[in-house]
């Protein structure tokens, strides 16, 4: 929580960055993007968009990594009385730090293993991460989520639907699928 | 080449900006989105600024604004799963019918139908019957999944579709039993097909996607020079032109200018594009030249984009970041 509140801090100092010229900018995501497609075998990524990570407060992409798996970690599951992690839902390797878009914002792919293979609950769980992660970290992200290869009978239709913004702004507007998202993501006191 | 010239930033929405649309005569526009309000803006000395506020109007987010032809009322459609006519600033009529969230609202070139699109699936084609007056003419189910906008063709009376489904669908009258059919689907994209809009003759239609292409779809009609089989003697719409890797992420919306034949493309990675038809084009092999591209147009996603119908190279913008931009085009 501290370093979480250090960067908050540390990016209001530096609000005035980022207004680099296109040329260049097209020129380091170029590269950030050859690179990465070098590294995509080797699991955790990490390669020259450091610059970023500085400029947001990071230390580096697994730093991002973690602050983002510390958000998900306490998130409740719908229906039995215990966290994401302890259901293993969600796993720290889960969690993958991507190459940002050509307008320099960061992307990251989450992962997510529902507990069953036909759960029912898997869209509001998915909906649970992307509410948590846009709303706790400090600064603008693209967030890609999506249910771990394999792991649900309906995978495609539950991924297309979950990232659709339209879809989770509606859903976010529906008294009912909001109460239950905010159950699931609040703080415990 | 060309450079995109930022001119204005318009802030007043609060949250979330879904939708711009110009005015006919291009001097003032209408904006929409989370906050539930519309706001009429117009140009005041040397900025925009916040004429009325349109508000009691919906329940939840309003997606889409259009201006009918005339330039008289207003058409939003909202989440609330209702679409409302606005006409001097008070709301005239509100139209029920649709299950859930309403996508998208159109006008035809006379003003005299209005289609809307919803999560429901289907399209419904209202007849204006008068000032205050909408007859439902049809609902037309030919999507599997919730379908995201309607446009009508510039000058006829061909409706298109975008859909979740991955397609585009055309409607026409038939002239036999006067009822509504779908004469045409347009299978190409491989996710959710967000946006379309025609040339300004009608003859192609640009589409934009989830997977982060743009495609331009050419109208082959019977007895076409190019030899190309129309069953039924039904006009046929082949995907001509597929611009990939220009995007890096979804794109939202595309708006296809009337007065220079400029695309321009809103994207999920905050960039706004300009494609030019290559000066050695080929009519059923179309070929597309980035013309410039703004990557950091907004500070996240941009939802909307349309070009001004009366002042050339005039381009209007909102997104995520509660903000509506206007650019020039220097060419």
């Amino acid at each position: 929580m501290l370093s979480y509140i250090k960067r908050k801090l540390s990016e209001s100092d530096s609000g005035a960055t980022g207004s680099n010229s296109n040329n260049s900018n097209t020129t380091a995501a170029e590269l950030v993007r050859k690179t990465s497609e070098m590294s995509l075998d080797n699991g955790i990524i990490a390669y020259g968009e450091d610059a970023l990570l500085h400029e947001l407060g990071y230390r580096n992409a697994t730093d991002l990594q973690e602050t983002i798996y510390d958000l998900l970690r306490t998130i409740r599951d719908p229906e039995k009385p215990c966290t994401l992690e302890d259901l293993n839902v969600i796993y720290e390797d889960g969690i993958f730090v991507m190459p940002p878009t050509r307008s320099n914002v960061s992307v990251v792919r989450i992962e997510f293993n529902p507990t069953v293979p036909h759960c029912s609950l898997a869209t509001l769980i998915g909906l649970c991460i992307r509410i948590k992660v846009e709303r706790g970290l400090p600064h603008n992200i693209k967030l890609d989520i999506y249910i771990k290869k394999g792991a649900h009978q309906t995978e495609e239709e539950i991924n297309k639907q979950i990232n659709d913004k339209e879809r989770i702004a509606a859903a976010m507007e529906n008294p009912n699928l909001c109460e239950l998202v905010e159950n699931c993501i609040k703080d415990e006191e | 080449m060309g450079r995109l010239i930022l001119e204005h930033t318009l802030q007043g929405h609060k949250g979330r900006i879904w939708g711009v649309a110009w005015h006919p005569k291009g001097n003032s526009f209408a904006s929409c989105g989370e906050d539930k309000a519309i706001r009429i803006w117009s140009q005041s000395g040397n900025t925009w600024t916040t004429k009325t506020i349109l508000s009691d109007g919906h329940k939840r987010t309003i997606r889409e604004v259009r201006w009918s032809p005339c330039g008289e009322y207003l058409a939003s459609a909202s989440f609330d799963a209702t679409t409302a006519i606005w006409s001097k600033h008070e709301c005239n009529a509100t139209l029920e019918g649709h299950e859930n969230e309403v996508k998208s609202v159109s006008w035809s070139q006379s003003g005299g139908l209005l289609a809307t699109c919803s999560r429901d699936k289907s399209v419904w084609i209202w007849e204006v019957a008068g000032d205050d007056e909408f007859e439902c003419a049809a609902v037309l189910n030919a999507h599997t999944q919730d379908v995201k906008r309607v446009v009508w063709h510039p000058s006829k009376e061909i409706l298109a579709s975008a859909s979740y489904d991955n397609t585009i669908k055309m409607y026409a009258e038939s002239a036999l039993d006067s009822d509504w059919d779908c004469t045409a689907t347009l299978s190409s994209h491989t996710s959710t097909v967000w946006s379309i809009d025609f040339e300004a003759d009608g003859e192609r239609l640009v589409s934009c996607s989830d997977d982060t292409t743009l495609k331009i779809w050419r109208a082959y009609h019977p007895g076409n020079e190019a030899g190309i089989a129309t069953p039924d003697k039904t006009t046929v719409w082949k995907c001509v032109c597929t611009v990939a890797g220009q995007h890096s992420r979804a794109v939202y919306d595309v708006s296809w200018c009337k007065l220079t034949g400029l695309i321009a493309s809103a994207c999920g990675d905050d960039g706004i594009r300009i494609f030019k038809e290559s000066s050695d084009s080929k009519r059923d092999e179309p070929t597309f030249e980035l013309l410039t591209a703004e990557e950091s147009a907004h500070e996240q996603d941009v939802n909307a984009v349309e070009w001004n119908p009366v002042t050339a190279g005039q381009l209007i913008s909102c997104s995520d970041d509660g903000t509506i931009k206007i650019w020039k085009l220097q060419e």
